[in-house]
């Protein structure tokens, strides 16, 4: 945890989230296109395709169709993806071929300050992507409100989470393909067992205990209780858990990236 | 007067690499100072410790008067650095990566769009202001990187092999804004492995190899001492030329296929080996800083 200590890390940090910031806005209409149409094209296909052949589906005492299931599995997994692909293949070009961090530590900045940007900026771009598919999804009133508005904070906390994992994985891959490793074996079984797309209780019960370690199913589960106008004291189990891993996970994430970029 | 730059026993070790390997040296205010050295010498080593990327393994290192170890953050807001591979932000306009430049150095925005615009038009690049980066020469890229680095007026400017890779006119364009820097006062401390540019451009050098400090000095001063004045090469010598040199007690490189004879000044190497033993395969020529550094670090390949 070499140089990871008081003075390494000032509030000039904002100053690499402003750049970020700069290139995010000159290509907004693009970045705000996936968030928009995503939920689209999953309604469509889930909520109306399948939801003829599953029908309702029974979620805590109460009946939901299956786009109101899915929906808050939408909004998770689009947090999850935004920070996690930010700070894995964005972070990683910024690294490496772009040599960006180089130009940046040779002014007043730390490297801790630029992998703290990095990972508050991959929570930035969740917390946007969030907001943009909330309305797309509220104008099909799958929200409940002003229980919804709390998706918001609870995006940009998930994006640290994901989004300091990820830039773990950037301190340690060799090259850039090696991505497709932690999202073959982390982001797609999180995107399939996380009580995304079918209740928890349809697994056996082995698995279920495994889908308790998945922080997407934390995530999933707090925007669904959300979504329904509920806010159980309970919640805050898996809230402590993402805080717990953005704990664990920002400092390693640095440390690690420390080992790789300064010798 | 305070040094600029202060190295006392400076040391970094990778592993059990020594990359440099207990240099001292000093640069003072207004100085241009080269670093010359083969491949891994500990050059870019060295000057990554200065501008505070590499922590230093041992030894002690002052900049501006400060600890490195203790007040990088201040160091580095006075220093201005050209690495060695260009780095601009290929996402944004020349302008806007001057802007975000600024904001590393806390330097306020409408400063900042000023400053910008006079370095671009300093650089010879305000007609391409808004252009993209990825539209530039490789020459246009350096005097950008030169630009960026020169944001926040610093008072100590470090490059890092300057002209790796332009072409020849792009070569002199840099080396005259670079002089015209210099005869601002700027203090400038330079890699490079051009002779040329170290002649052209420093007062003083230093030549490393095996993370050592082998000679320093004025380049004029170290060409007299090292190699002298005159230099004959001979393609393809005879064997009784061979023995007359190695006998005459000239100073001199033997290649197989060249042999080469260092005169002083007042050996006249010209007069006394020239016209007797040169028929038309000789070059007849002055000593270089490249003899020099050939000589002390040797002629075989650093890969």
């Amino acid at each position: 945890m070499r140089g990871i200590g008081p003075g390494t890390v000032s509030r000039r940090f904002f100053r690499v989230w402003q750049r970020n910031f700069l290139v995010y806005r000159r290509i907004w209409k693009i970045n705000f296109l996936p968030p928009l149409l995503e939920p689209f094209f999953y309604l469509l296909a889930f909520g109306v395709g399948l939801s003829g052949l599953v029908g309702n589906v029974s979620y805590g005492g109460k009946e939901l169709s299956y786009a109101a299931f899915i929906t808050p599995a939408l909004l998770a997994i689009n947090m999850m993806q935004n920070a996690f692909f930010e700070n894995t293949y964005a972070s990683f070009v910024r690294m490496y071929y772009q040599k960006t961090f180089d130009a940046m530590m040779a002014t007043p900045l730390s490297l801790q300050e630029v992998i703290l940007a990095e990972i508050i900026w991959g929570a930035t771009k969740s917390f946007f992507a969030t907001g943009v598919m909330l309305g797309v999804v509220s104008l099909f009133g799958l929200v409940h409100y002003p229980h919804g508005l709390l998706i918001l904070p609870l995006s940009f906390l998930a994006g640290i989470a994901f989004g300091s994992m990820g830039m773990l994985f950037t301190g340690i891959v060799p090259s850039i393909d090696l991505f497709n490793l932690p999202v073959f074996l982390f982001i797609t079984p999180m995107f399939l067992f996380s009580g995304t797309f079918f209740p928890l209780d349809a697994l056996p019960s082995w698995a279920q205990y495994v889908a308790m370690v998945l922080p997407l199913t934390h995530l999933v589960e707090a925007i669904r209780r959300l979504c329904v106008g509920e806010l159980p004291w309970n919640l805050l189990w898996g809230l402590g858990y993402l805080v717990l891993l953005c704990a664990l996970f920002l400092p390693l994430s640095t440390a690690v990236m420390h080992r790789r970029l300064i010798h | 007067m305070q040094p600029i730059i202060e190295a006392r026993d400076l040391r970094k070790t990778f592993a059990d690499f020594v990359a440099v390997d207990g240099i001292h040296f000093r640069m003072m205010p207004g100085e241009c100072l080269g670093l010359l050295g083969p491949n891994g010498a500990g050059k870019t080593t060295t000057i990554r410790m200065i501008y505070g990327f590499s922590p230093i393994t041992r030894g002690s290192l002052r900049v501006f008067g400060l600890d490195i170890r203790k007040e990088w953050r201040t160091i580095k807001g006075r220093m201005g650095v050209c690495q060695q591979e260009n780095n601009p932000d290929p996402d944004l306009s020349l302008m806007e990566n001057l802007e975000v430049f600024a904001l590393y150095f806390d330097i306020p925005r409408k400063e900042a769009r000023r400053r910008a615009r006079d370095l671009l038009r300093f650089m010879g690049l305000e007609h391409r202001m808004d252009a993209k980066v990825t539209e530039l020469s490789g020459g246009m890229m350096r005097r950008l990187i030169l630009a960026r680095s020169l944001l926040n007026n610093p008072d100590l400017l470090i490059l890092d092999e300057p002209t790796t890779g332009l072409d020849p006119q792009s070569r002199h364009q840099v080396w005259e804004r670079l002089e015209e820097l210099r005869s601002r006062g700027l203090s400038v401390l330079l890699t490079t492995h051009y002779m040329d540019e170290a002649a052209r451009l420093c007062d003083r050098l230093i030549l490393m190899d095996h993370g050592k400090i082998l000679i320093e000095g004025k380049p004029s001063r170290l060409i007299a001492d090292h190699v002298g004045r005159d230099v004959i090469e001979m393609v393809n010598p005879d064997p009784e030329v061979r023995r007359w040199v190695q006998s005459s007690g000239f100073r001199h490189d033997d290649l197989e296929r060249r042999l080469i004879v260092y005169g002083k000044e007042g050996e006249n190497l010209f007069d006394r080996v020239g016209k007797r033993y040169c028929s038309e395969e000789c070059v007849f020529r002055m000593a270089t800083l490249e003899d020099v550094f050939l000589r002390l670090t040797g002629r075989e390949l650093r890969e």
